[in-house]
């Protein structure tokens, strides 16, 4: 498919644009809770709980001398009143900053996060200045997370949904169980990374480490680098005009797009081999793998 | 779950027992059971600290008679110094249970230290020119105030907060170990070792000594053995990684040098800063942060990674 452009997409409905970027079996992408939203509304970005934020509202948080649930706590009382910047300062390596965020809000993080930042959240933008730890994101269902250093370990474990870009390398097994979304690496990402990915992209600029889409059910990943080793049943594919064209946007849009172009990206999606796709028998399945 | 630490000043001394104090605190939440420290001061020329225990935290509430059998101890720790013409320069009791020594003089340090251990209670903790090796219940406050650890000059150290798994919650089974009877070599270890049992029969079959039943000793066995075959700390550490089955990251120092290792699975965490006269590392970024708060640039380790740090 050729390419779409900028203007092509905006006047298309969300229907359509799910169709023409590929993402068909990218449902889960975005708001995926529709038991609490009604799945005809024209727009549906909040919970009918989640406070109403000026993001021209701006405050920042020193968090020096907080606990991190003193740090969550004080982030809810300032969405309620109306605050929709929220800057956290000095964190520290504190662990589980952020977590289970529902609505909408810019939260700036001016520093390095420990384990567990930013999970379970649901539509914050946030931007992370420093490193953050294992699990950052980890179940985040929209939003986008951007940091701007390295992460650790599990980055973006099981996310639905959103865009979560870590501008540096991360540890091992990024996007492990992950069943929608995106994930972009900047740099490198370690072993096992897609291990058991069911539905989304992740795309890494850098090298991957062994073991590439263990087990991945479905999804995509793309590496711009070198692969040590495929995973049991992930395979490479065939990088099409449509991928070249996501892609492209994508790292546009975070400041990722090599000199290059993405032209020299390898696909590996799921081979289908191992999972219940077909009526094989356990032992006829051993035959073919 | 367990949390290490390391650090190593490049070129200088520094505070090293006070800002490991400061990394275990930050990961108390790892293990609350035991806290400990292989800290590295300056070498002393001919002399050599060796620090033991004579009985456990735990002994000490189980009567009177304990004060009598712990002067039996050391009485017995003294008289195989003399047998093997070591002279005591210093002694010092930060506990009843535990003792510092300077020593000089002696021949076989090996032949000595195993007959000290001859001694029923009696466990020596490290022997060395520049190692010291202390490890106690409770967290990491409370073991530096217990030994006096904040004014502790030196140009590494490595650390460990345990919650105990695998074996006792007593002195014996925390952490760090000393690579018996390898001078000035220490271990600490976060993970599970599942060949343990069959790399223990294996270093037994080899003359080595075990006090524990704790996994995390093998790797300070193994480490010794290796060194005494004549490798080096970066080729016994790249040698783990084939030969010890399970998840683990572990730190190893000697005299002059910290290095570290993780397995085929990255699965046990590591967060590493390097600077041109500074190395830190823990298993949260946390501990690091408490030593250095300003922003600083920090990354995970990728398995089988290898690192050794020159003093």
């Amino acid at each position: 498919m050729a390419s779409v452009t900028d203007e092509e997409l905006k006047q298309m409905t969300q229907e359509e644009r799910v169709t023409a970027l590929g993402m068909r079996t990218e449902a889960l992408t975005g708001k995926s809770l529709y038991v609490e939203f009604d799945p005809d509304a024209e727009e549906r970005f909040t919970y009918p709980w989640a406070p109403d934020v000026d993001f021209n509202k701006r405050t920042e948080l020193d968090t020096d001398k907080m606990t991190t649930t003193e740090v969550n706590s004080s982030i809810r009382e300032l969405m309620r009143e109306g605050y929709g910047t929220i800057v956290l300062k000095n964190p520290r390596g504190k662990h589980s900053l952020g977590v289970g965020i529902l609505s909408r809000l810019n939260l700036i993080i001016e520093g390095s996060t420990g384990y567990f930042g930013v999970g379970l959240i649901d539509g914050p933008n946030v931007r992370i200045s420093g490193r953050v730890g294992w699990s950052c994101a980890e179940n985040m269902m929209s939003g986008t997370v951007v940091i701007e250093k390295n992460a650790g370990s599990t980055f973006g474990a099981a996310i639905r949904g959103g865009d979560l870009v870590c501008k540096g390398s991360v540890g091992s097994r990024t996007g492990i169980d992950m069943k929608g979304g995106t994930i972009i690496v900047g740099g490198d990402t370690g072993a096992l990374s897609g291990f058991m990915m069911q539905r989304g992209r992740m795309v890494v600029c850098g090298n991957a480490g062994k073991n590439l889409g263990d087990s991945m059910y479905d999804g995509t990943i793309f590496v711009g680098g070198e692969i040590k080793s495929l995973g049991v049943d992930a395979v490479t594919a065939e990088l099409t005009d449509l991928d070249k064209a996501w892609l492209t946007r994508k790292l546009k849009q975070y400041g990722l797009l090599p000199d290059k172009g993405v032209d020299h990206f390898t696909k590996v999606v799921a081979g289908k081999q191992l999972w219940n796709y077909d009526n094989l028998e356990p032992n006829e399945k051993k035959l073919i793998l | 779950m367990c949390g290490i630490a390391g650090l190593i000043h490049k070129g200088k001394s520094s505070s090293v027992g006070s800002e490991m104090t400061a990394m275990l605190q930050a990961l108390k939440h790892r293990g609350p059971d035991s806290t400990g420290y292989a800290v590295y001061g300056q070498p002393t020329e001919g002399d050599y600290i060796m620090r033991l225990m004579v009985a456990e935290a735990e002994d000490m509430h189980k009567g009177r008679g304990i004060h009598k059998i712990i002067e039996d101890r050391i009485k017995a720790v003294e008289d195989v110094l003399v047998e093997h013409d070591v002279r005591i320069k210093d002694r010092q009791a930060p506990t009843e249970y535990s003792l510092r020594y300077v020593l000089s003089g002696g021949g076989d340090m090996a032949e000595m230290a195993a007959h000290i251990e001859e001694a029923e209670g009696v466990e020596i903790l490290s022997m060395g020119n520049g190692l010291e090796l202390i490890k106690d219940l409770g967290d990491a406050t409370v073991v530096s105030e217990q030994y006096g650890l904040n004014s502790f000059q030196g140009t590494h150290a490595i650390g460990h907060t345990r919650m105990a798994t695998e074996s006792d919650v007593d002195i014996k089974s925390a952490h760090p170990y000393w690579a018996f009877p390898y001078n000035d070599v220490s271990v600490v270890h976060n993970g599970q070792i599942t060949n343990y049992w069959i790399m223990r029969r294996e270093m037994e079959r080899k003359g080595h000594r075990f006090m524990s039943n704790c996994d995390s000793e093998l790797l300070a066995v193994y480490t010794a053995h290796n060194l005494a075959s004549g490798m080096t700390l970066e080729e016994s550490l790249r040698k783990s990684i084939d030969e010890i089955d399970g998840v683990f990251t572990y730190l190893v120092a000697t005299k002059d040098q910290l290095g570290m290792a993780k397995d085929t699975m990255a699965a046990k965490p590591l967060v590493l800063y390097e600077s041109d006269d500074l190395i830190a590392m823990a298993s949260e970024e946390v501990a690091i942060r408490a030593i250095l708060p300003e922003e600083i640039d920090t990354y995970d380790p990728y398995d089988e990674e290898v690192r050794v740090w020159q003093a």
